[in-house]
């Protein structure tokens, strides 16, 4: 059975309509934003993650550069001479010891998914006379792919093409755009410690960095530990692949106290982008936030002005025996029925507005707006719509819980 | 017949603070008796009205104390004191006020919904019997704003009756009405005092109407001057 409070709550909205249903809107308005906002920021965030992960392992462990030390630090013996050599990098080998061993102990770990070991030497592209500087990555085919997906970043070629041409390799579009360069053409290479290779030209792939695009070339580990006159041992970094990258930086620290090496995750190798992603944040939360406070003001308004004109309905109740929170729970109603209507209306407008952006094509390298659906979110928007209408209501309902009857009768 | 008290006052008292501290009530000691119908007079500012409030339990700033039904009202919580005046009182103002969007039926029926007592269907039977006993059964399912002052009036009274409260508290009850609608209301009052043995407490400045009721009450600057006009 209806209680009497509902009964009295539904007819005060069932006469005012048109109030009813502009609060409603508001909530509504407020509502759809705020889930549209947040898909689209986790869409974002979720797009440009992918992107960073693509040329940036989760951990990547490799060894640093030492500074050199003076030969002698005895200052206290009188008899000895003493040796000043001005700091600088040590021309220690970057070689991490024993990388097989590594590798495989760094793959059994619980929170690694994968991970990759690589050499990466500075290198100069040469075609004729033309000559470009640039990065090269000496890679496992299956272990690299695994970790950045550069299947899926090729335009010309195949991947697994340098998998049976020991020389093959790997170029960027913006290389073979500036240097002419066709599939299967032959390049030489010169590598920093001066040793020159023939090399033939497999595929092309195109990152979404146009920086990375005219310098990074992939091939094989072993073409890449001769351009540095090394051998099979010789490997400069490992890259790791873990569960969840938002927990990076504290396993990074685990890593390097389990290898001894030193260890960066993505979010120190990217700290502008770390920025930018909290950036993002804070303005999405700022606006979806703003929209629905607007929302619950217009709530507020009609609920207050409601109060002022029904002083003296208010004052019957009371007098009739209706309690101080009998009166709350009757706005209180009020405010949730136009919060609860709007926030019906808000979830499904937002399920039009994301199925709609959903299919707005916004570039060749992004595609279509990235929109990232989650129920939680939306429900989060629900649950925050529907408590900040709560609030509206409450604060004008208390008011009129306090009318004093008395004071309205003598009038 | 031995009386039987229903409502009581002991040296009820209570002042205005603004715009100067002064002294609305003094000493206020009176009873009421089942099946009464009193009436209170005396002139405008004789605190006639404000103690009719403070009868009600809807004012509780006052000093002394009031006893409903051998029950100490005074000190209760605001809580206590809506459940009592919804099963114990019913009220009746000059100016009608009902609820303006609800039907006439509604507006008899919301006390008895909120006191609970009956299912729903019961209570609409009981308002319709309400309602025909003042004789505006074909204006039930009006809204309420839609009927004439008298008709409102009765439609108030039959509300005030819904829930068979012990007393039946009117300010000016008739003030609005003209002379013919006076006389119904003041009939039915007859009847709901001495048929259905409820206390009736009415504020009026209508002498004809006061002395026609069991017994007048003056009030003359807070003070009772006299407690039973009449004799």
């Amino acid at each position: 059975m209806k209680s009497v409070n509902t009964e009295i709550a539904l007819t005060h909205i069932l006469t005012r309509k048109r109030q009813t249903i502009v609060a409603s809107f508001g909530v509504a308005i407020g509502i759809a934003i705020y889930i549209c906002l947040n898909t689209l920021m986790i869409g974002t965030n979720r797009y440009s993650d992918n992107a960073i992960f693509k040329t940036t392992p989760h951990i990547r462990v490799y060894k640093e550069d030492e500074i050199s030390q003076p030969l002698s630090k005895d200052t206290l013996n009188k008899n000895t001479t003493i040796v000043i050599v001005n700091p600088k990098i040590s021309n220690i080998s970057k070689n991490l010891i024993n990388p097989v061993k590594l590798l495989n102990d760094i793959k059994k770990q619980d929170q690694v998914t994968s991970a990759a070991s690589m050499v990466t030497t500075n290198l100069f592209y040469n075609n004729g006379k033309s000559q470009l500087n640039g990065v090269g990555w000496g890679i496992n085919i299956t272990e690299a792919d695994a970790m950045f997906d550069i299947q899926s970043t090729m335009v010309v070629g195949d991947l697994r093409a340098l998998s049976n041409t020991p020389n093959g390799i790997i170029i960027g579009v913006g290389i073979a755009n500036k240097l002419n360069i066709q599939l299967n053409d032959n390049i030489s290479v010169i590598s920093s410690v001066g040793i020159i290779k023939l090399m033939k030209v497999v595929g092309f792939f195109k990152s979404s960095n146009a920086v990375t695009d005219k310098s990074k070339s992939y091939m094989n580990l072993a073409t890449a530990q001769q351009l540095l006159g090394q051998g099979p041992n010789y490997v400069t970094d490992i890259y790791v692949k873990i569960k969840n990258p938002e927990d990076a930086p504290q396993y990074a620290d685990v890593l390097s106290k389990l290898t001894g090496y030193t260890t960066e995750d993505w979010k120190a190798a990217n700290e502008l982008f770390v920025a930018g992603k909290k950036i993002r944040a804070v303005m999405f939360m700022f606006i979806s936030w703003a929209i629905l406070l607007v929302a619950a003001f217009g709530i507020y308004n009609i609920l207050n002005m409601t109060v002022s004109q029904k002083l003296n309905d208010i004052a019957i109740l009371k007098a009739n025996g209706f309690s101080g929170s009998d009166v709350v729970k009757i706005f209180v109603m009020e405010a949730m029925v136009m919060g609860i209507i709007g926030t019906i209306i808000g979830f499904l407008l937002a399920l039009l507005i994301v199925t709609l952006l959903s299919k707005i094509y916004i570039g060749a390298d992004i595609g279509y707006f990235p929109i990232a659906f989650e129920l939680s979110v939306s429900m989060t928007g629900v649950a925050v719509g529907l408590l900040v209408t709560f609030f509206a209501g409450y604060i004008p309902a208390r008011k009129a819980s306090k009318v004093d009857p008395v004071a309205i009768f003598r009038k | 017949m031995e009386k039987q008290v229903v409502l009581k006052t002991n040296c009820i008292g209570k002042y205005f603070y603004d715009p100067v501290k002064f002294k609305v009530l003094d000493n206020i000691s009176f009873e009421a008796y089942k099946g009464e119908f009193l009436t209170l007079v005396g002139k405008s500012g004789s605190g006639k009205s404000t103690l009719l409030y403070i009868l009600s339990t809807m004012d509780t700033d006052y000093e002394g104390e009031l006893f409903i039904d051998n029950e100490k009202i005074t000190g209760q919580n605001l809580n206590k004191l809506a459940a009592i005046r919804n099963k114990n009182i019913g009220f009746i103002f000059q100016f009608h006020y009902l609820l303006p969007e609800f039907s006439c039926l509604k507006n008899v029926m919301i006390p008895a919904l909120k006191l609970g007592k009956f299912t729903h269907d019961e209570v609409e039977h009981q308002a319709y019997q309400k309602l025909e006993m003042l004789g505006i059964t074909d204006q039930a399912l009006k809204p309420a704003s839609k009927l004439s002052g008298g008709q409102q009036q009765r439609v108030a009274i039959a509300r005030a009756l819904i829930n068979n409260p012990k007393i039946i508290m009117c300010d000016e009850p008739t003030g609005n009405l003209d002379s013919k609608n006076t006389q119904i209301v003041f009939d039915i009052f007859q009847q709901i005092a001495h048929e259905f043995h409820q206390t009736i407490i009415a504020v009026t400045h209508d002498n004809d109407f006061a002395m026609a009721s069991d017994r007048t009450i003056e009030l003359a600057d807070g003070k009772i001057i006299n407690l039973d006009l009449k004799q």
